[in-house]
């Protein structure tokens, strides 16, 4: 991939991903190796870099100082949180989400894979496979990122030795497949010097398979690989009530966004929780009108019959029902510096739905690194558990598993306003 | 790579712009939807008026569910205000106009020097206009891609009592499930756009068709070179002796306050030239034309901590 010398005329869509790894094993390195080569990196940047570089001795420019962060970061040394880093490579736009190794580590991966839909997991080619790598593993399964690439890096380091790098793979496969991981790709490379990144370099001919870009530029975007239910919870509902557009008088849109599946003009629909049904009148986007539209697209929905619908509510297809509940049981990741506390009460948050909620039973804790269950009375930063947890008001409920839009919710503490949990229903 | 390719041929996808737009459509919702009493930053400029289409989008044939709030330096160019006034009264939506220059006169902004850049002033503006009117939620058009304390901020970023941002205690946010909870006297600082590139605005804009103040589109003014950068010459920049003074087509990659906003050379008349440019760049926006980013490594997260948008 060269230079972005003309905007070409292919749309691919937009990839978000993740990285997973510490700084000993690249990932600095290859997220500025993917931004360089794209020429993503522009010259006041890199001489910035150069400088720093300079100042820390070093004689070669060095990338992974692209991915250096805050003035707060830096006075202690350590990284805070997830930024994100974007590029182009003129077919496709990309947004990495790039979380810190260390500190926080569970809370800050869980926030940048949320939204990922492709995770790299970073291998050192002369360590192979830690404790790191099934955290890591664990957490992309955890949080449904649907495709995973295992960069074996620092390949020059081994003699780009390929039975180093099929050793590696194998033991992966099987850690794989204890955890239920699906389809896993392997690419040996080398950040550093850039061997199958972006370009195949010369010291890996064995290896056939594709460069990293070439998979990113592969891969399926979010929802385009299966037929799903339709999902649209209503955000907003617009009443003009305009006086200078007396046509409007009795316009009732109702506003948000196409989580799955797919509407026309003239579908049954069903409103949940009240279970009234009507038909789509017309789909609209600002105020104009398209015959059907799909997953991720925002839009206004107008409908057949007057019926109550408000922010809140969700609008499914009859045959595709979704459950509506005041239980539920998840998998929760515990963000907040305060421990939960099982007698408290919580707001959840799920789609644009809000529910109080009381912790029923911590089931078990999973410890991320050994990925054994203990039981647990409280849960601490960073604890990942399987909850039950009952609820004031129900919510329009998937399993994470089947629709991450649908599945996932927050906990909020009511006195601190703070978000204090991630959980993907089960 | 054939076999790989082929995974995604024939599916849909939307395109990268599309993809945003509804992104940025669900987050303008989501203030409407949670917030009070919310307001929409709108200077002018470039990423702002991607904001106001966005907001036609997310809300016509409705009203606008929050209005237009400007915090003027005094130091803008003509071009930017009334384009400002203009398209505020085209859409039909209330602007509020708050000024520095009346926070100079109360005593609360006082500056050091007269020629001063008024730019880091207008936080203390914007807090006295959150207070006067009770805003708990401000939308404002920065991007991540614009600068390093940027990139590590949260769609909805939460701003103390102080108005101040705490890059050390943000808010988890996971998945696209915000949160905008907050007492009283708090506030949150929503950006639609976070996940745009400048390319992205100029290419948005010129598929929406969205006009624009006529100096981002190139034009011959008198500049002076400092170092990399330009410097207008105008009335509150004026040449000083020893300065040589340069007749050059220049156009704005960004306007801001016209003390610390650099003009870049360019030939750039149309909107398919500025995005050939855009992105061929080898200068980075805050790069090539901010006077006062300059100084310090981490002078926009210092201005951040102390409620600068």
């Amino acid at each position: 991939m060269s230079a972005l010398e003309h905007i070409p005329e292919i749309d691919n869509g937009l990839l978000r991903f993740i990285t997973c790894g510490s700084v000993d094993d690249g990932k600095s390195t290859l997220i500025g190796r993917l931004l360089w080569d794209t020429r993503t990196i522009l010259a006041d940047t890199l001489h910035a870099i150069e400088k720093t570089s300079l100042k820390r001795g070093n004689v070669e420019v060095d990338l992974s100082l692209i991915t250096d962060g805050l003035q707060a970061e830096r006075e202690q040394g350590i990284t805070i949180d997830v930024a994100y880093r974007y590029f182009s490579t003129g077919r496709r736009k990309y947004i990495i989400g790039d979380s810190p190794g260390h500190e926080q580590y569970t809370r800050n991966m869980v926030t940048a894979a949320s939204t990922a839909n492709l995770a790299v997991i970073l291998i050192d080619a002369r360590k192979g496979m830690l404790t790191q790598t099934r955290r890591h593993s664990f957490l992309t399964k955890l949080l449904g990122v649907p495709n995973i690439v295992v960069a074996v890096n620092k390949m020059d380091l081994v003699d780009y030795d390929q039975a180093i790098f099929d050793q590696i793979r194998a033991d992966y496969q099987n850690f794989a497949m204890q955890i239920g991981l699906g389809k896993v790709h392997f690419i040996p490379m080398s950040a550093l010097t850039g061997e199958m990144l972006v370009d195949r370099g010369d010291k890996l001919d064995w290896y056939a398979g594709p460069t990293l870009l070439d998979l990113l530029e592969a891969t399926p975007s979010a929802h385009s690989e299966r037929d799903e239910r339709f999902r649209f919870p209503v955000q907003y509902v617009c009443r003009p009530l305009r006086a200078d557009r007396p046509e409007l008088h009795d316009y009732r849109g109702f506003m948000g966004r196409i989580e799955s599946g797919s509407i026309s003009i003239g579908d049954e629909v069903m409103v949940l929780p009240s279970e009234r049904r009507s038909r789509v009148r017309d789909i609209q986007l600002g105020e104009i009108s398209m015959a059907s539209a799909g997953a991720e697209q925002s839009v206004t929905l107008l409908l057949d019959d007057e019926i109550d619908i408000s922010r809140g509510d969700m609008i499914v297809k009859p045959h595709q029902l979704v459950l509506v509940t005041r239980r539920v049981e998840a998998m929760l990741c515990w963000f907040s510096e305060t421990s939960l506390e099982p007698r408290r009460k919580y707001v959840l948050r799920h789609t644009t739905r809000e529910a109080r909620a009381m912790i029923e039973a911590i089931e078990y804790r999973v410890d991320v690194n050994s990925l054994e269950h203990h039981p647990a009375t409280g849960l601490a930063m960073n604890d990942i558990a399987k909850i039950s947890l009952r609820l004031a008001q129900p919510i329009c409920a998937d399993s994470y598993s089947s629709n991450r839009a649908t599945g996932n919710f927050i906990l909020v503490d009511e006195t601190t306003n703070n978000t204090v949990a991630a959980g993907m229903i089960l | 790579m054939s076999s790989v390719e082929q995974t995604y041929r024939g599916r849909r996808t939307l395109s990268h712009l599309d993809w945003l737009e509804s992104e940025s459509i669900h987050i303008l919702r989501e203030v409407a939807g949670q917030c009070a009493n919310p307001a929409l930053l709108f200077s002018g400029g470039k990423d702002s008026i991607c904001l106001l289409r966005l907001a036609e989008k997310a809300f016509r044939p409705g009203k606008f569910p929050f209005p237009l709030l400007h915090i003027d330096t005094g130091h803008n160019y003509r071009e930017v205000t009334d384009f400002r006034d203009f398209r505020a009264a085209e859409l039909g939506e209330r602007l509020i106009v708050r000024n520095v220059e009346d926070s100079m006169a109360k005593g609360t902004v006082v500056l050091k020097t007269a020629g001063e850049s008024r730019n880091k002033y207008q936080s203390i503006t914007l807090l006295e206009a959150i207070e006067e009117f009770g805003f708990d939620c401000c939308v404002g058009g920065a991007r991540r891609d614009e600068e390093k304390a940027r990139a590590k901020e949260r769609i909805f970023s939460f701003r103390d009592d102080f108005g101040q941002w705490n890059p050390k205690n943000q808010r988890p946010e996971v998945w696209d499930i915000y949160n905008a909870r907050v007492h009283k006297g708090e506030n949150i600082r929503a950006f639609p756009i976070s996940n745009w590139t400048e390319l992205d605005v100029w290419q948005y804009i010129q598929r929406e068709q969205l006009a624009l103040p006529s100096i981002y589109f190139a034009h011959a003014r008198p500049v002076i070179r400092k170092g990399s950068l330009l410097q207008p010459v105008t009335e509150l920049t004026p040449a000083q002796s020893g300065d040589l003074v340069e007749e050059m087509m220049v156009r704005y990659r960004t306007v801001g306050d016209i003390t610390c906003t650099a003009p870049v050379e360019s030939n750039a008349t149309s909107l398919a030239m500025i995005i050939e440019e855009t992105a061929t760049a080898t200068v980075t926006e805050r790069g090539a034309t901010r006077l006062d980013d300059q100084t310090s490594e981490a002078s926009m997260e210092q201005r951040k901590k102390e409620g600068y948008f």
